[in-house]
């Protein structure tokens, strides 16, 4: 059924590197490079040619280990980096037909504050954290058009309550906050405008087990309640297990396998998902 | 020794520099444009952007006036005033019907601006995205986009923690439809004065190099939530206990004598010439 679906989210050969390049990691078509690192020139090759959907009220996990290009492909898709080539297409904007990385900054923004919500690998990045809880959610709500303080309020409050937050400790800075309460506050944030497609980057990277374990739940919950799409981003298999109906591997910026979480679990084809699943037996 | 100064100051290359600056601010209302602001015989921070605006503009013909939070007779009125005949020679007055420009300090004066009239405020923080966002560079960038949820969200915060918008002075206001700007620490009753002024207002920040302008018949709204309407301080059957005046800024002032509540026109040579029968 899925094949005729259009996904939510599209995206197509997408290259991010950190440096200009030179003639040897160039041509070469990668030869020269040490894993993503050309040792001629230091330019780093942190997303190479990646193509992948999300479908409707799917999540889609993406494993791989530290520096594998996780969370540039992450950055890119929020656009909080630009891309060096490939495109995006989103279900929801343009009937998918507008290459989104080739959009204005301001219909960037448009894209980023109704369609998307994301999590970041560090809470620093995602929440202002001087500012009020419900004020880091009112943000999102502001940016997207929203002038009514009430209704706001009353948006944040029933988020922050969905992600455990107590109601008398919404107005204090997520400063205050232990890190898997921030990374709650971020959930929340990330949902309040009710997004077709969620991007989650190692929300558990750093919580102790126990909340590990409870965040996992809520966004199970949350994503099977609002049948939201989920881009969910770990160097854990084990998080991607749990939560991931589809996962890709990525390895040195490229996607090495792909394919039902399942069946990648059970069977891997490559020899570093080979290595990953082993891991995560022992 | 006495030092010869160049009229008003600064040498002509410097104020042309200035007003070079100003015109920019002048053609894009509420738009920050920065400027080689100058060292003066004033710290920064008293006032030196206003100065500068002004000693770039007066010419020998023209009568200034000079107040401080709606006084004229202030130490730092009073100390700006003194440079500025010192350096040039002309009249300063109290009279806004006599003067040609007005430099001032947290106030616009109670007299309406005339056409014609140049009204020169001193601004201590010009960026009204600052708190939000500390990077400069990060701050043009949302001018550039028109993306103010920054500001929206100063004020939202605001009304969480006192439940309205209490920003008191310097509330911000959206200018033409295009910049959002901080309309220096003015009270909230003098915002709504700055929308379809009639006299050329310019904003001058010394420390930090800015300077702006709202132009004559220019749109100023001050920004405000659906659900929380813009207010000014109000004042509402209260008058002046000196010159009586009802629908002006007023002081709150503690009687010694009797613990209670007095209240008197902030703007001081407003008040006495109404006593003088002036106005
Ligand atoms: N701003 C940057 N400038 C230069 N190189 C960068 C930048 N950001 C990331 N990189 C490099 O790009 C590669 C991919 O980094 P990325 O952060 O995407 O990895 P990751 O898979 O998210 O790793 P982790 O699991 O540790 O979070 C790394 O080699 C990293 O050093
Ligand atoms: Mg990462
Ligand atoms: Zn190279």
């Amino acid at each position: 059924m899925k094949d005729f679906e259009q996904p939510v989210l599209r995206v197509s050969h997408l290259n991010k590197q950190y440096g200009k390049g030179c003639a040897s990691c160039r041509d070469a078509g990668g030869m020269v490079l040490n894993k993503n690192f050309c040792p001629v020139c230091a330019t780093v090759y942190a997303c190479r040619d990646i193509t992948f959907e999300v479908y409707a009220g799917e999540i889609l996990g993406v494993v791989g280990e530290s520096g594998s290009g996780k969370s540039t492909l992450m950055q890119c898709l929020y656009f909080d980096q630009k891309v060096s080539g490939g495109e995006a297409y989103i279900s929801s904007y343009k009937s998918g037909r507008e290459n989104i990385f080739t959009e204005s900054s301001q219909q960037k923004r448009y894209i980023r504050n109704r369609m998307m919500g994301k999590v970041y690998q560090n809470p620093v990045l995602g929440l202002k954290m001087d500012f009020s809880s419900i004020g880091n959610i009112a943000e999102k709500l502001i940016a997207a058009g929203n002038r009514n303080v009430r209704e706001m309020e009353a948006r944040g409050k029933e988020l922050l309550e969905h992600v455990n937050i107590p109601v008398y400790r919404i107005k204090e800075a997520p400063r205050n906050f232990s890190g898997g309460m921030q990374q709650r506050v971020q959930i929340a944030k990330a949902l309040s405008n009710n997004p077709p497609l969620l991007l989650l980057d190692e929300v558990t990277t750093g919580l102790d087990l126990s909340v590990q374990a409870s965040v996992l739940d809520l966004i199970k919950q949350i994503q099977r309640r609002l049948k939201i799409s989920v881009l969910i981003v770990s160097h854990d298999l084990g998080v991607i297990r749990m939560l991931a109906d589809r996962t890709i591997v990525i390895l040195d910026g490229r996607i090495v396998e792909q394919g039902l979480t399942d069946q990648i679990l059970e069977d891997p084809q490559h020899g570093y998902t080979q290595q990953l699943v082993q891991s995560l037996l022992v | 020794m006495k030092i010869e100064y160049n009229f008003a100051f600064f040498d002509e290359g410097s104020k042309r520099e200035i007003r070079r600056a100003t015109l920019k601010a002048i053609a894009i209302p509420g738009y920050q444009v920065p400027f080689a602001s100058r060292e003066m015989p004033i710290a920064r921070g008293w006032g030196t952007g206003g100065l500068q605006l002004t000693l770039s503009l007066v010419g020998k013909e023209d009568v200034i006036k000079v107040i401080d939070q709606g006084s004229d007779e202030s130490v730092n009125a009073v100390n700006i005033k003194k440079l500025i005949t010192a350096t040039t020679g002309i009249n300063v007055t109290e009279a806004m019907e006599e003067a040609t420009i007005i430099q001032s300090r947290h106030r616009i004066p109670e007299v309406p601006l005339r056409e014609g009239q140049i009204l020169v405020l001193q601004v201590p923080l010009p960026e009204p995205l600052r708190y939000y966002e500390p990077s400069e560079y990060e701050t043009k960038k949302l001018h550039g986009e028109k993306e103010y949820s920054g500001v929206w969200l100063m004020l939202f915060e605001q009304i969480m923690s006192y439940g309205n918008m209490s920003t008191g002075a310097d509330h911000p206001v959206m200018v033409h439809d295009r910049y959002v700007m901080a309309p220096s620490p003015i009270p909230r009753f003098d915002n709504p004065r700055l929308n379809c002024s009639k006299a050329l207002i310019l904003f001058g920040a010394g420390r930090e190099k800015k300077v702006y302008a709202v132009p004559p018949h220019t749109g100023v709204i001050s920004l405000a939530f659906e659900d929380f309407p813009f207010q000014t301080e109000s004042f509402r059957n209260k008058s002046c206990r000196l010159c009586g005046a009802k629908g002006v800024y007023l002081d709150e002032i503690e009687d010694q004598a009797t613990g209670k509540t007095i209240y008197q026109c902030n703007d001081t040579s407003f008040c006495m010439s109404r006593l003088n029968g002036k106005i």
